[in-house]
């Protein structure tokens, strides 16, 4: 089996469940050989897994201050 | 909720949930407080609006507090408070559209259909000191809400919450395949939307220019 046997459509495909460890080791080690060899496949890999990163970081989303404080004020006294 | 044998609860959570229905009002607030940020932001993802999303979640954590004692343990506590919450942003977003003809379902077309990426730009590790830069967040936070609503809500949930594939699916009330197929574009969609830097030039009959922030 090459390493080019799974093409980019199918690896842009995957590429998600790939960052989840969410596929097949068979289909994991075709597309790690694909990442090694496509420089456009290993870019959008590095570029998605950036935007999980991003996303996933507390601190680009913060809450806005004095929300906890607020958030219960509807079910009054307790 | 008391007297059963809860499936999805901690013990703590278990025993937070019994006192609130004994009439203990005060352990709701710890209940729902790691969930805080989770329900903030998932009606902000639906509402894109600051001031609405409280009023949203305020109404959503009143009405997890109604009707706590109907919980039943068939998922998370936190599924259950952040469903609550997205029903009660949808409900909202239906309410104030309804003199628009403007239906808050958007299109499904093209969902299951491959997406392409646009560009090819090497992207950097993402340095530390980024993450707090307000630049970067604006960057991000205007990619996201470009996104259609149902990408915006997938995002939020799995890679923001990072709640499970099958607690998404619950929330969203879709097909675990369908939290897959629109992650993938959502995450593909973000990363076309971001790559380009947040000056957004690129041209693909130029050289990249290393205009981003990482």
């Amino acid at each position: 089996m090459t390493a080019i046997e799974i093409s980019c459509a199918e690896v842009w495909r995957e590429i998600s469940n790939y960052l989840g460890g969410e596929i097949s080791a068979e289909l994991r080690d075709r597309m790690q050989a694909h990442f090694e060899v496509c420089r456009h496949c290993s870019a959008v890999l590095d570029g998605t897994r950036n935007v999980v990163e991003l996303v996933g970081d507390g601190r680009v989303f913060p809450i806005p201050e004095g929300f906890s404080r607020r958030l219960y004020r509807k079910i009054g006294p307790r | 909720m008391p007297g059963e044998a809860p499936q999805q609860l901690d013990s703590n959570e278990e025993g937070l949930i019994r006192r609130v229905c004994n009439g203990e009002a005060a352990a709701f607030e710890e209940l729902v407080r790691p969930y805080e940020r989770v329900v903030f932001l998932t009606a902000i993802s639906v509402l894109r609006n600051s001031a609405d999303a409280e009023e949203v979640a305020q109404e959503a954590v009143l009405k997890a507090f109604a009707n706590l004692p109907n919980f039943r343990a068939e998922c998370k506590f936190s599924t259950w408070l952040v469903q609550i919450t997205y029903n009660e942003a949808r409900m909202k977003l239906r309410k104030d559209r309804r003199h628009l003809f403007d239906s808050v379902d958007e299109p499904q077309e093209g969902e299951e259909g491959d997406y392409s990426p646009r560009d090819f730009a090497d992207w950097r590790p993402i340095a530390s000191e980024v993450l707090e830069n307000d630049q970067t967040r604006q960057a991000l936070e205007n990619a996201i809400n470009s996104l259609s609503s149902m990408y915006r809500e997938i995002v939020n949930l799995r890679d923001i919450q990072n709640l499970s594939i099958k607690e998404t699916a619950t929330v969203l009330g879709i097909p675990q395949s369908s939290v897959k197929t629109r992650l993938h574009r959502a995450r593909l969609l973000l990363r076309d939307a971001l790559a380009p830097g947040i000056d957004g030039r690129w041209s693909a009959k130029q050289d990249y220019r290393k205009v981003r922030p990482w």
